[in-house]
């Protein structure tokens, strides 16, 4: 058990704020607002936001919003940044053609 | 934080949180623990998202169907939140007259039991999807399968679920099962902390087998790591799942316009190593050879992400669902083999039907926990 096992934890009621509409993650367009209702929709874990929203899931794979988005989850849920774990960093590193990627001679 | 309640759902993937779900619609009081992080941390996200009755085991057939046409076409309003149900149809592909039996076999099989599947030749084939490869010699063709979004379907039964009052407590690891005066009652976690309840749903696939074996039942099971790699985003191809006669690659395109596809090098039971869920260096260059073996269309579509997750395989590579005798008040929901995504939700409503003592909305009695008899 951790500090967010507890997934009836009150959160308080969800605030709008003015800034909501930022656009944080760029490749699939996911904004402020839209990470901080997921969190109020019960998605604790970056891995749960990820699947969520997909943010973090296209071109750039988080590279670029990775941390904003941690930092947005964690205020959010009242915990410390060092309480979320990063989401996973998954091959390949970046974007890569089939015909290329099947290109290793695995099969010959 | 609570500790008792009607219901103890080990397990929030698919199978707990819709359990969970179909149950809190009955005011049932229920928790669900979760040993990982996250919810759907599994095969409830780790799978192709296929929702399908062709290809299945007969003895799976019926509650496939059964799902397909009573809870998947309505689920995204259900549960207020698009989980990205398609019913586009399953093509399953031949190259040759050998894989052309297998699908024949498959198709007599189902039609037996009412599912509308039909052969079809290569022109039919390109009729139904221009994009596939000239070498398909025939397929086999269900139009009322599809697929839908794993991650968002998981999550979407547990965000209704928790709306409603359901307790989920995740990274709470259960370590045993305890009966009291021979019934199920206590279930125990690594911590030490003692959660009660008069009925216990294990859904915790393969890791339910250790779980189970707590109170005397053991199902052979073994577990097997398979591997799938994400498209960027692509113009809209195609709406239907695909699978192929050897089951080698299946996968489908994405309402976002991603497609994913699952494959492998034929050696993933060297991979049991893998213990941090990483994909092999093997792994994803044979799954690109798989896909365009089939859809040459997406020798250029680039490969953003490659992922991979186990899965929990019983030795007839059906699922038990299953009260259990020796154990009154035990229910076990384990070992769906790799394709358990589909059947999710209806798994979830005929365990809630179980749990309250009602008739499942179809005969599991083929499921059975103790249908496993040794050779001696």
């Amino acid at each position: 058990m951790n500090i967010l096992s507890d997934r009836s934890k009150d959160l308080g009621p969800f605030v709008p704020q003015p800034d909501d509409d930022i656009l944080i993650c760029r490749c699939e367009e996911v904004t402020k607002g839209e990470i901080r209702e997921a969190v109020h929709a019960g998605m604790f874990t970056i891995e749960e936001i990820r699947r969520y929203l997909r943010c973090g899931m296209g071109l750039c794979q988080g590279q670029t919003c990775g941390k904003l988005v941690k930092g947005i989850v964690a205020r959010e849920l009242g915990v410390a940044n060092t309480d979320l774990e990063p989401a996973t960093s998954r091959a390949p590193m970046r974007p890569t053609e089939m015909r290329v990627l099947g290109n290793d001679g695995g099969n010959e | 934080m609570k500790q008792t309640a009607d219901v103890i759902v080990i397990g929030g993937g698919i199978v707990g949180c819709a359990a969970a779900y179909y149950l809190a619609k009955k005011k049932t009081d229920v928790i669900v623990l979760e040993a990982s992080d996250s919810i759907g941390h599994g095969g409830s996200s780790r799978n192709g998202g296929g929702v399908r009755q062709s290809g299945r085991d007969p003895r799976e057939l019926p509650y496939a169907m059964y799902g397909i046409e009573h809870l998947w076409p309505t689920l995204s309003e259900e549960l207020g939140m698009d989980v990205e149900y398609c019913q586009g149809g399953n093509l399953r592909l031949a190259l040759n007259d050998e894989h052309i039996e297998i699908l024949k076999a498959r198709t007599a099989d189902a039609t037996a039991l009412g599912l509308d599947v039909t052969m079809v030749d290569a022109k039919e084939v390109k009729e139904i999807c221009p994009h596939l490869s000239d070498k398909i010699v025939a397929a086999s063709w269900c139009p009322t399968d599809g697929h839908a979004n794993p991650m968002l379907t998981t999550l979407a039964y547990y965000r209704r679920a928790r709306e409603m009052g359901v307790t989920f407590i995740t990274g709470e690891p259960v370590v045993e099962l305890r009966k009291i005066k021979g019934k199920i009652r206590q279930v125990v976690s690594k911590d030490g902390t003692i959660y009660e309840a008069e009925n216990v749903i294990v859904a915790a696939g393969y890791e339910g087998r250790e779980i189970a074996r707590t109170v005397g039942i053991d199902i052979p099971m073994t577990r097997f790591f398979e591997e799938c790699v994400v498209t960027e985003m692509q113009p809209k191809m195609f709406d239907i799942m695909l699978g192929v006669a050897t089951a080698e690659v299946y996968g489908h395109q994405c309402a976002h316009g991603s497609f994913v596809f699952g494959s492998g090098t034929g050696m993933e039971s060297a991979n049991d190593r893998i213990g941090a869920l990483q994909t092999s260096a093997l792994g994803t260059p044979a799954n690109c050879r798989a896909i365009m073996k089939y859809v040459p269309a997406l020798g250029d579509a680039k490969i953003v992400r490659s992922w991979g997750g186990w899965m929990d395989i019983t030795h007839d590579k059906v699922p038990v669902i299953s009260t259990v005798d020796e154990v009154p008040g035990l229910i076990l929901a384990i070992g769906f083999s790799g394709h358990g995504f589909g059947t999710g939700p209806v798994v979830g409503l005929m365990l809630s039907q179980m749990v309250l003592g009602e008739k499942t909305a179809c005969d599991l009695s083929a499921l059975r926990y103790n249908r496993f008899k040794s050779k001696v």
